[in-house]
């Protein structure tokens, strides 16, 4: 098991949310550093995932690493029968870094005990996709100048919505105000209303997306809100355009309001926003690359802001 | 007279183990827990015994077989009013309630199928995160379970 690992959010303090964050803005501004000369990063896609797989692999090319890996296990030995134990073993023994995505809950964590080499888990199953939300929290960071005693709302899919629920989870330390707007079927799990009165978080429920909830907001998640999710399909017809945002919308929103979204979007963002200043979700992507150099180089144990004044 | 016929209902033990205070709807997830069908010792299990506590209870007793600590806290999981007599010569020499760890190890399985320990060969893990109603959370996927719906594989 090596320390450097980053599994889940929840495993990160405060200090190394504020760290990361101060070192993907150095990467922002100095983004081909090439730190990672000779080293060799391998990446696990156990299941397809195209943006994230080209993020993280970007990330590692513009640090001047190597990358090795695949792109979807069909073509390996875990189609034959592997474990993923004896696949993390054997790749182990050729690389520096491990970034692994998996189908399977919990395999990210599993991965880190059978290895001393540092793993990063870039999505396991409908666990954990912590980079997610690190490029989350940069981008409210970035667009707003903090993260402090921010009021975000969330909306659609709050039920299986894993983006929203890790965030929800890291901003536990920085005292913001949730609100919740989904239908009835996608509502915020109780778990995680707990985990707010557990750690006196603010948040408000709403079926409405109303203008007072967009005008009383600092940040707008959107997620999408999908139709397999539904097991009553004449629900999901009902409610599918309800939580869609329009720029017309938006005229009374605050000035700092930045709408993000982790994409791929359908229908839940009009095209019209698109334009919109306050559209921020294309950028958010970019942000992605960022945070995940910064959280490349923790898990390899560079500190880059003190290899920069060498 | 009759306290004592009661009493006798199931046999005594010479050296051994009792588990008695076992409520009767999980007696025989405790049987498994223990691995109790693997042994070769003589056995006595009851249960619908009469109980004021708990108005039905189960009870095991094994013969020349002391268990490890560790083993016998594992029924705390399903049985937290469960109590452990070690009985040396018809005598009870040590009697105590099994106290429940932090961390249970390979014997609940993990109610989520997409979970990581459904599908590979590898001893599950849980942590004890509410000790009052005893709700564990896998350390792998996540997934919180009750001990009462908790699947002793």
């Amino acid at each position: 098991m090596n320390s450097n690992s980053l599994v889940s959010i929840s495993d990160i303090s405060k200090e190394d949310i504020l760290c990361l964050l101060e070192r993907a803005r150095y990467f922002e501004e100095h983004p081909d550093h090439k730190i990672l000369d000779g080293r060799v990063v391998a990446t696990l896609f156990f299941e397809p995932s195209t943006r994230t797989r080209l993020s993280f692999e970007t990330a590692v090319n513009r640090l001047g690493g190597r990358v090795i890996g695949f792109s979807d296990a069909s073509t390996t030995s875990s189609s034959k029968g592997e474990t993923l134990k004896d696949t993390i073993k054997m790749v182990s023994n050729y690389v520096d870094l491990i970034i692994m995505r998996h189908y399977l809950e919990g395999a990210a964590r599993y991965a880190t005990e059978v290895t001393d080499v540092p793993v990063i888990n870039a999505g396991d199953g409908a666990n954990q996709h912590p980079s997610q939300t690190m490029l989350d929290l940069y981008s409210i960071y970035k667009t707003q100048g903090t993260l402090e005693n921010l009021t975000i709302t969330m909306v659609g899919d709050l039920k299986y919505g894993r983006t929203v629920h890790s965030l929800l989870m890291a901003m536990r330390y920085f005292n913001p105000t949730f609100r919740f707007v989904a239908c009835e079927e996608l509502r915020m799990p109780a778990e995680y209303k707990d985990f707010c009165d557990k750690n006196g978080i603010r948040y408000s429920e709403h079926t409405d997306f109303s203008a007072d909830v967009i005008n009383s907001s600092d940040i707008i998640y959107m997620t999408r809100v999908q139709r397999e999710r539904f097991t009553d399909i004449m629900e999901y017809e009902k409610v599918k355009n309800l939580y869609t945002l329009h720029n017309a919308m938006l005229d009374g929103s605050r000035d700092n309001l930045r709408i993000l979204h982790p994409l791929p979007r359908v229908n839940e963002i009009d095209y019209d926003v698109d334009d919109n200043p306050k559209a921020y979700y294309f950028q958010q992507a970019r942000n992605g690359l960022y945070a995940r150099q910064a959280i490349i180089c923790k898990a390899l144990g560079i500190d880059i802001l003190k290899e920069a004044q060498k | 007279m009759n306290t004592c016929k009661k009493e006798l209902a199931v046999a005594a033990l010479q050296n051994g183990t009792v588990i008695d205070h076992i409520p009767s709807s999980v007696l025989f997830k405790a049987v498994k827990i223990l691995g109790i069908e693997k042994l070769q010792t003589h056995v006595t299990i009851g249960n619908n015994l009469d109980s004021e506590k708990l108005g039905s209870k189960g009870i095991i007793k094994v013969a020349d077989v002391f268990f490890p600590e560790t083993t016998l806290n594992r029924i705390a999981l399903i049985a937290p009013s469960a109590k452990v007599n070690i009985i040396r010569d018809f005598e009870v020499v040590e009697k105590h309630q099994v106290s429940l760890p932090e961390t249970i190890v390979g014997i609940v399985r993990c109610n989520n199928p997409k979970c990581i320990t459904n599908n590979e060969p590898m001893k599950t893990r849980f942590e004890v995160i509410d000790r009052d109603d005893v709700t564990i959370r896998c350390h792998y996927c996540g997934h919180c379970v009750n001990s009462k719906d908790a699947q002793i594989s």
